[in-house]
Parts: structure tokens; C-alpha cells; sequence
């Protein structure tokens, strides 16, 4: 009998990528960037191949029973692994927050959502609170202003980590962006189904953002910056936007959000 | 519905006057700016924020033991007190008590109860004279508006369109230059309503059960002016305004002055505690107090219990961002901003007021701002899930949430769309970006939308590490 010897690999926490629907089909880049930065964090990574959505679609279109089937499923994929981490804080805030609720009532299911619950991370503040890890000999000579998207703000208090993870980023100057913590009129399903009100929010956002100075606009959260990047696109501006994890992971040299490759 | 324009019409108005959005941002830029300053030198405002959710879920869960309490000692005090379970039972109160004292002219102070109960109009359909003494309503009766917000309810006119007003309106306007003479104006135009009425009509901030008082705040002193000295004065209140003591309703007072205007405490706070006894030199020979549900006991069974904290100090409407930018007309309902979409279903019926709990980014600052920390994005939720229960989801939106989640349960499928939907995107591309794709109009009307390449992740990942 031969014992398989692999103490440091077995030590190292077992980590889920849960991409994000949008990732996944918008810009694949944040997946690898994530992927780049957990292993530089000590964590052995696996891309779960039946990953989907979080289900915060249909939460947030009121369609309670139809989020509860998601996240029973998301629940079974993901509980095998010591940590779940999302680049992005509204589809980690569901699981961390939202399974647990919707999933309090069911005897089956209510432990294993709190216990999921409680292993599943937003990305920036997995890197800076649970792994405390610093970008190191990453740099990019730049200066850039950061979002904070409202999800990853008010539900997982993730403010300090970004900043603290891009100062690490040599030659990268943070310029502050008036009314940061201002919702960016995306909300999701939001800004389809009332598109005039979402782009009089994002237009304001735009404008912040362009005063701002900054040459590249920085968020957590690639709706968020979908929305912004679209806007500032469309207003003919030049701001350049990135998922922080790039610039992170020294992807920040690559094209930007709609720039051709 | 059939006669008011919905809610796309009514924001699509709203978003199409430059001039309402010049007011709105005045009004809550300055007003987010005071608050912020307040909290900044308030380091006590979390544990104040605590015990002012605290005495008010206090209060929700002991309701009927309050209600006779107050009751008990507001006669005591010499008070009328009347139960009214609608909106039109309170106003059938107040238009008998105008009634049997033959009055011909009512005087009011500010009051968004008697707003959401319809009395301004129960007055006027009475064949009373009714004068709005708080000088925002005063604007808004000149203008015929509805209020646009529920601490400044003439917040959608800048102080241009109101000089105007005023001298259509008032017998001796002046010059209007400043605000100051506009002011004088307003003072001269209501000084004799004010000494005429034979009826004060006022709200509550805070009734006092261990008192039988009514608390009111305002800055301009126009509540004692319509309360002082008419023969009779009457109090609406909502049966959510109980406090149990003086002490605690201080204790919300900290919180709602500092919430709403950023101050320490508003110009007037005016305790009144039945009617004009022997020994005093002035008030009123009557004082009654009518005690409003109009839909708040329902809101305990309805899983809204944590919305009868709010007390109204607006700080969720001048932090909501669609509130900034649609204003409060645009809701078409008596409270608009975030408070409103939660309240607005309970007061109209969900199928009416359908589209303002979706109209939501969920963003969650006004929970963060509310100095009573109700979890204003859960009830907006509650209300969806209704909403979707009950089907009034748009068939398209519908139909599209359905079809999704089917295939977010099933992951090849899943991918087999998301990679059909990733060819196709990028053929309406130009340089990257795409500005117009048949389905995606609400997005590109406004947005451009980067063309995704190269597929999905997941399959770039089986592709580069060859699983």
C-alpha cells in the first residue's frame, strides 16, 4: 500500500470560482484574474463546471419559490469545497445573505444554506480579510478611481479591502470619485425594465466619474461596470474601466471593458 | 388607474423637466449635506439609532395597551378622543366636529396623515374654507399641487416659480427679490386666516401615552398659530405616532430632526395637552384627537410590522436615486420615495401601485440613512414576491424569468444558450461596442453594450487547462 504524501497541497483551502453569469459570458477575463489572484493566495481552485447564476434575478423579480430551486442547487455543487469565492458582491451577497433566508424554513435545507453561507466570500475581501494577501511587484502607471458597488458596500462591507489591495499597486495613483458610494442606476433587472430612470442615474454617475480625472474607472462588480463603461462609451469619454481583479492580477495592460483585443 | 397617467408616463414627464430636477437636487442636495454633517458630530447615533427601533417595535408589539393608555389619560386632560378605522371615517370626524360648531373657515398645519386620508379635500367638498398655514403647503394650495415630498411638500418648485406664484396670487406681493420678502408676503397673505379660523387642524409627530399630549415639530411656528387660536382644535393622527413617555419621545426626536434637517432640534416642538383650562390665557375650547389605522393593523398581519417605525423624517426619499431624479409626483401617491413604495400597496392596492416596489435599484442606502433602521429593500421585496405571486409581472418579464431559470437549473443547456447568445452578439458590434440589438433596447436606448469574444468562461477554462 502506498501512501499518498501531499501535505502542503491538503493544507491549502479547497476553493470554488463561481464565476457570475456575467463573467462568464461578458468577460471571461475577471474569471482568470480571480483565478490567478486565489492561487497566488495559497488556494487550490476549482472552476465547479455545472456553475450557473446565484439566482438574484429571479430574488429580486419576486419570484421566491424559483430562487429557492437555484439555491438548493448551488447549495449541493458548492457545500464539497472549504471556501466559495464570487468576483462580485451582489451574487456573493445572495448566497451569503439571501440562501439563508429564503431557506430558513425548510428543515432540510436551512443548515446546510447557513453552513454554505457562512464559506462563501466576495473576491476582494476574500484576498485582503481571509487570506491577507497583498499584490506583490504588481504595477501600473496610472491613476484610477474606484466604485463601490451598493451590494458588496452595504451588505458585505466591503470598502476598505479594494483600496487596500490597489495601494499595493505600484505607480497606480486612487483618485476619490464624488458620491462613490451612490448607487450607479444598474440594479440588475432594474435597468431593463425602467431604462429611462437607470440612465438618468447612470448619466449623473458618468459625469462623476468623468470629473473624476481618473483615466481608468475600477469596480468589484462587472454589472455595475457594464453599466458605467456603457454609459461613458456612449457619452464619448475615454475612461477606461477594469474589475479590480485585473489590475490586481497585472491584467491592466490588457484591453479594457469594449476595447477590441 | 383609467384616468391618471401610469407610472412610465408620469417619470417620462417628470425626466423630461430640467427645471424639477434644478429643485429636487437644491432641496436633497442640502439636506443630504446637513444630515451628513449632523451624524459626522453624533458618534452616539448608532446606540440612538437602536433604541429608537426598539421603542418603536415596543410601541407596534404593545399597540392596543398604548392606545388605551393614551386614551385614558388625553380625557383625563379633558381631550375628545375618536377612533377611526379609515381614512374616510376620520374625515367624516372632522367635518362633523367643523359642522356642529357652525365653523366657516379651518385652518391647518402641516400633516401628511391628512394628506394619505384625503381631509384637504373632505374640507373643501364640506363647503369649508380651508388655509394651509405651513408656507410649502400654502405654496402648493396656491399651485393646486399635490406635495412632492413629505417634509418639503412644495419641493418641485424652485423659489423663481414661486415668486411668480405669489404675485398671481397674494393682495400685496411686493418686490419678491429675496426670499425674505417672500416670506413678509406669505406672512401678510395668512396673518388674518391665522386670527379668523374657527377650526385648527393639526398632525402629531408623537402621541404621549402617560400624558395624553401631542407632540408637533415645525420651523415656522404656523402649528401654534393654527392651534392656539381657533375655538377648536383638532388633532389626526395615525395610531403608529405612540410613544410611551415624554422621555422616549425625545429620544426620537433626536433622530428625527437630525434625519430630516440635519438640525439638533426644529425651531417649534410644542407639546399640547387638551383644551384651554381655567387659569390659561389662551387655547382652544375644544381639543380632539382622532386616532387613524386606515391600514395599519393591517400591516402588522401582512408582514410589515417594521414599516410602522417610520416616522416620517424623509431622509430615505433625499438618498433614493430615483426619487433624484423623478421626484415625488412621479409616484402618483400621497408618501413617495422608498417609505412610499413600501406604504403606497398597503394605502392603493398592490395591482395599482405595482410598479413602485420594482422600481428599485435596491441599492439599500435608504435602509442605511433611516434613523430606524426598517429594512426598506426587504419590504420592497416582500412586495414583489406578491406582485409575482399575484401575476402582475409583465408576461414578457415573466415569461423570460421563467425560460432563464429553467435553463439555470440545467448547465448544458445554460451554456449552449449563453453560447448561442455569445455568437450572436458580437454581429451588431462595431469596434467593439454595440449600440443597438434587437431585445436589448431598454439597455442600448441609453448604453452601449461591449461585444463579449472568445466565449465563455468556462469553456476558455476547459480549453486552457484542457479538462
Amino acid at each position: 500500500m502506498t501512501l499518498e504524501i501531499r501535505p502542503a497541497e491538503n493544507s491549502l483551502p479547497h476553493v470554488a470560482l463561481f464565476a457570475t453569469c456575467l463573467v462568464n459570458a461578458m468577460r471571461p477575463a475577471v474569471g482568470f484574474a480571480a483565478l490567478a489572484l486565489l492561487e497566488q493566495a495559497g488556494c487550490r481552485v476549482d472552476v465547479p463546471q455545472a456553475q450557473t447564476c446565484c439566482g438574484q434575478p429571479a430574488l429580486n423579480s419576486g419570484d421566491t419559490e424559483g430562487t429557492r430551486q437555484i439555491a438548493r442547487r448551488n447549495i449541493e455543487m458548492l457545500e464539497p469545497f472549504d471556501h466559495v469565492v464570487v468576483p462580485s458582491g451582489s451574487c456573493a451577497a445572495t448566497i451569503r445573505l439571501h440562501y439563508p433566508e429564503l431557506l430558513a424554513q425548510d428543515p432540510a435545507w436551512a443548515a446546510r444554506a447557513r453552513n454554505l453561507a457562512a464559506r462563501t466570500h466576495e473576491l476582494l475581501s476574500y484576498l485582503a480579510d481571509i487570506r491577507g494577501w497583498l499584490p506583490e511587484g504588481i504595477s501600473l502607471e496610472a491613476s484610477a478611481t474606484y466604485h463601490d458597488s451598493c451590494s458588496g458596500l452595504r451588505e458585505l462591507g466591503v470598502k476598505a479591502q479594494p483600496r487596500k489591495l490597489l495601494a499595493a499597486v505600484k505607480d497606480l495613483t486612487l483618485r476619490k470619485l464624488e458620491g462613490e458610494e451612490t448607487c450607479c442606476g444598474f440594479g440588475g433587472t432594474f435597468c431593463v425594465k425602467y431604462p429611462a430612470i437607470s440612465n438618468a442615474i447612470v448619466d449623473e454617475k458618468a459625469v462623476a466619474v468623468e470629473a473624476s480625472g481618473a483615466a481608468l474607472l475600477l469596480g468589484g462588480d462587472l454589472g455595475c461596470l457594464l453599466n458605467m463603461a456603457g454609459k461613458l462609451h456612449r457619452r464619448g469619454a475615454d475612461v477606461r474601466a477594469f474589475h479590480a481583479a485585473e489590475i490586481l492580477a497585472g491584467m491592466g495592460d490588457a484591453p479594457a471593458i469594449g476595447e477590441i483585443p | 388607474m383609467s384616468h391618471t397617467p401610469d407610472f412610465n408616463t408620469r417619470v417620462a414627464a417628470a425626466l423630461a423637466n430640467p427645471t424639477l430636477k434644478v429643485a429636487i437636487e437644491r432641496t436633497t442636495g442640502t439636506a443630504r449635506t446637513k444630515r451628513a454633517a449632523a451624524m459626522a458630530a453624533w458618534p452616539e447615533f448608532p446606540a440612538a439609532r437602536a433604541l429608537g427601533r426598539d421603542i418603536k417595535d415596543h410601541v407596534i408589539e404593545n399597540l392596543a395597551h398604548y392606545l388605551v393608555e393614551f386614551e385614558k389619560n388625553a380625557v383625563a386632560a379633558g381631550t375628545k378622543v375618536h377612533w377611526a378605522r379609515s381614512g374616510e371615517e376620520a374625515c367624516q370626524i372632522v367635518v362633523d366636529i367643523c359642522r356642529k360648531a357652525k365653523a366657516k373657515s379651518v385652518t391647518r398645519a402641516k400633516s401628511m396623515l391628512g394628506e394619505e386620508i384625503g381631509l384637504p379635500h373632505a374640507l373643501e367638498a364640506a363647503g369649508l374654507e380651508r388655509v394651509e398655514t405651513d408656507l410649502a403647503e400654502h405654496i402648493i394650495q396656491l399651485a393646486g399641487d399635490p406635495p412632492s415630498h413629505i417634509v418639503w411638500p412644495a419641493l418641485h418648485k424652485t423659489r423663481e416659480q414661486v415668486a411668480e406664484l405669489f404675485r398671481a396670487h397674494h393682495r400685496d406681493p411686493g418686490a419678491m427679490a429675496t426670499v425674505e420678502a417672500m416670506v413678509a408676503s406669505a406672512r401678510r397673505q395668512l396673518r388674518e386666516k391665522f386670527m379668523a379660523a374657527d377650526v385648527g387642524i393639526s398632525g402629531a409627530n408623537f402621541l404621549i401615552a402617560d400624558t395624553g399630549a401631542v407632540c408637533t415639530v415645525t420651523n415656522e411656528g404656523n402649528a401654534e398659530l393654527t392651534t392656539t387660536p381657533p375655538r377648536i382644535h383638532i388633532v389626526t393622527a395615525g395610531i403608529e405616532k405612540l410613544v410611551p413617555s415624554t422621555a422616549h419621545a425625545m429620544a426620537m426626536l433626536r433622530l428625527l430632526v437630525r434625519s430630516a434637517t440635519g438640525a439638533e432640534l426644529t425651531q417649534y416642538t410644542t407639546f399640547h395637552n387638551g383644551p384651554k383650562r381655567a387659569e390659561d390665557r389662551d387655547g382652544p375650547d375644544e381639543f380632539h384627537v382622532v386616532l387613524v389605522d386606515a391600514g395599519r393593523t393591517r400591516m402588522l398581519n401582512e408582514g410589515l410590522a417594521e414599516m410602522l417605525r417610520c416616522i416620517r423624517c424623509g431622509a430615505c426619499l433625499n438618498h433614493c436615486v430615483v426619487y433624484r431624479q423623478i421626484g415625488g409626483h412621479a409616484y402618483g401617491a400621497t408618501y413617495p420615495g422608498p417609505m412610499g413604495s413600501v406604504l403606497t400597496p398597503v394605502l392603493d392596492g398592490l395591482e395599482q401601485a405595482q410598479d413602485l416596489p420594482r422600481a428599485c435599484t435596491l441599492n439599500g442606502q435608504c435602509q442605511e440613512v433611516c434613523p430606524v433602521a426598517i429594512p426598506l429593500p426587504t419590504l420592497l421585496r416582500g412586495w414583489r414576491e406578491k406582485s409575482w405571486q399575484r401575476g402582475f409581472e409583465p408576461a414578457t418579464v415573466r415569461w423570460a424569468l421563467v425560460l432563464w431559470r429553467f435553463m439555470a437549473m440545467r448547465p448544458r443547456l445554460y451554456e449552449f444558450a449563453g453560447n448561442l447568445g455569445l455568437r450572436i452578439m458580437p454581429l451588431f458590434s462595431r469596434g467593439g461596442w454595440i449600440s443597438r440589438m434587437p431585445m436589448a433596447g431598454g439597455w442600448t436606448a441609453h448604453r452601449d453594450m461591449p461585444s463579449p469574444s472568445g466565449g465563455t468562461f468556462l469553456a476558455q477554462y476547459r480549453r486552457r487547462f484542457k479538462k
